[in-house]
């Protein structure tokens, strides 16, 4: 089966975001509720972690990328929500809003794999990559080491242990007083900073695919709280430094043993300039291609959510609407 | 209050198979603890003690996973709660319905947590790699429970 125009919705997080995407590449309109004036509208600010401000937010939100696509409802063709995985309450009211919609529109609903979503934000930006691709997934919530060897194929290769690397950002950023969240803010102070000035670890970096940042955000701990002078660009850029080593290392490694064609980035960290720039350099000096995504494509967002939706429809079919949340949801693989 | 005084990760993992052999269905673990004070590997040791294969990750951002052993494990984290909301949505009564639970930051949302709780404090000490480990039982549920705990401690440290 296939739909033309395909709503997508996603409230997996912190985000309420709703897109409509053409044949899965072709983006007519993208909203995410931190651009709009929820604030304004609500009298007030809004949680967004909490699933009432999903509540809130979702119909404008949904409403808001139907009149930015220059679209009436009836041209919707086909509503895809992430099901999973993500905080359960959050998730509920995107799959309920897209089941319900499905059920008044008479339109085939989508049940979406939100880690699958993000590999599809790659192809919105550049339709022909090829595959095999070594995708590098890291957020906030996640880190993981994909292979991409088909459209809907995936290996997984590793992931975190324990703490995401843009968890670490955050949490290491928040120890030293530098306000959330914590990636662009370490970003920019390791410009001025000597990302050799402090020599910390690279955990696993030579051992496996996995991934391991709990360790390198003590190490960061102990060294300020030892060396409470210390420079804090010093500090930022050479955290900074251990964790694009770590991250870069282990996929150029990826892309070599699985002869890859090229490199994708992925997820909130995606945006880091020295993760962007050690990937690149990466790329160039192994002679294969580097897709580095534009901010809002790196962070959630619906268009991803309907441009892999747009390929899973034509392989499963709709989903059944008795399909629920599911907040810990895996990424298919083949 | 009983403590133990630990060297390393396997240490404080160690510490936590032993809690975990205390604990029985509707139990709630608070962990307490600086950032980087090993509050993720304590709840490793415990979920691995009690027959959980895969691996346990930081719920900072998930805000609550859940784990199925022997028994179910629900990991909670309010580190971003004060941050952004609610404790609310944690749903904590209703997670305890089903299984252990255990808060990671739990002290930032004290009042929204049931009074019969395990508060396990990991407090950083002079050497990166040792920590004093605190046990406090708040509450009927777990007084009764803290000398076999403290007995089950003494292989893996002294009191500090």
């Amino acid at each position: 089966m296939t739909a033309d125009r395909i709503l997508g919705i996603e409230t997996s997080c912190d985000e309420t975001a709703a897109a409509v995407v053409r044949q899965g590449t072709d983006v007519m309109s993208s909203v995410v509720s931190s651009q709009i004036e929820i604030h304004q509208r609500y009298g007030g600010v809004v949680p967004e972690v909490a699933s009432r401000a999903h509540v809130e937010s979702i119909m404008p939100v949904i409403a808001q990328s139907i009149v930015e696509a220059g679209i009436d409802d009836h041209e919707i063709d086909a509503i895809a929500a992430t099901h999973g995985p993500g905080l359960v309450g959050a998730l509920l009211v995107g799959v309920s809003a897209a089941k319900a919609m499905s059920l008044v529109w008479d339109v085939p609903f989508i049940a979406m794999n939100h880690l699958e979503s993000h590999l599809y934000a790659a192809f919105l930006e550049e339709p022909d990559l090829e595959m095999p691709l070594v995708v590098l997934l890291v957020s906030g919530g996640h880190t993981m080491l994909i292979v991409m060897e088909d459209h809907l194929r995936y290996r997984v290769l590793g992931s975190t242990l324990d703490d995401a690397a843009g968890e670490a950002f955050d949490k290491v950023a928040r120890f030293m007083d530098l306000g959330y969240p914590g990636g662009p803010v370490i970003d920019r102070l390791a410009i001025d900073g000597d990302p050799t000035a402090i020599r910390f670890p690279r955990a696993m970096a030579n051992d496996g695919w996995d991934f391991s940042f709990s360790g390198l955000k003590t190490a960061v701990v102990n060294h300020v709280r030892k060396h409470p002078d210390a420079d804090i660009n010093d500090v930022a850029a050479s955290f900074q430094e251990a964790v694009a080593d770590v991250l870069v290392g282990k996929a150029r490694r990826a892309a070599q043993e699985v002869g890859a064609k090229g490199l994708c980035l992925a997820g909130g960290v995606a945006a880091n300039s020295r993760l962007r720039e050690k990937a690149l350099d990466v790329c160039v000096e192994d002679g294969y291609r580097a897709f580095l995504p534009s901010r809002a494509m790196c962070t959630d967002n619906a268009a991803m959510v309907a441009a892999a939706a747009w390929w899973r429809l034509q392989a499963d079919g709709p989903s059944p609407l008795d399909i629920g949340a599911n907040p810990s949801l895996r990424l298919p693989v083949s | 209050m009983i403590s133990c005084a630990t060297t390393d990760v396997a240490g404080t993992q160690a510490v936590a198979a032993e809690v975990a052999a205390l604990v029985v269905d509707g139990d709630l673990l608070v962990l307490v603890g600086d950032l980087g004070a090993g509050k993720t590997h304590f709840t490793q040791g415990f979920a691995r003690a009690v027959g959980v294969d895969e691996p346990v990750t930081s719920p900072t951002f998930t805000l609550a996973n859940r784990y199925e052993g022997d028994m179910v494990v629900n990991h909670l984290d309010a580190y971003r709660i004060e941050q952004f909301g609610d404790a609310e949505d944690l749903a904590i009564p209703e997670l305890l319905e089903d299984g252990v639970t255990l808060v990671e930051w739990g002290n930032n949302i004290l009042p929204a947590l049931p009074t019969d709780r395990l508060e396990v404090r990991i407090l950083l000490a002079d050497d990166d790699d040792e920590r004093c480990i605190e046990f406090v039982a708040v509450g009927e549920r777990w007084a009764s429970r803290l000398t076999e705990l403290a007995r089950r401690l003494v292989p893996w440290g002294a009191p500090c």
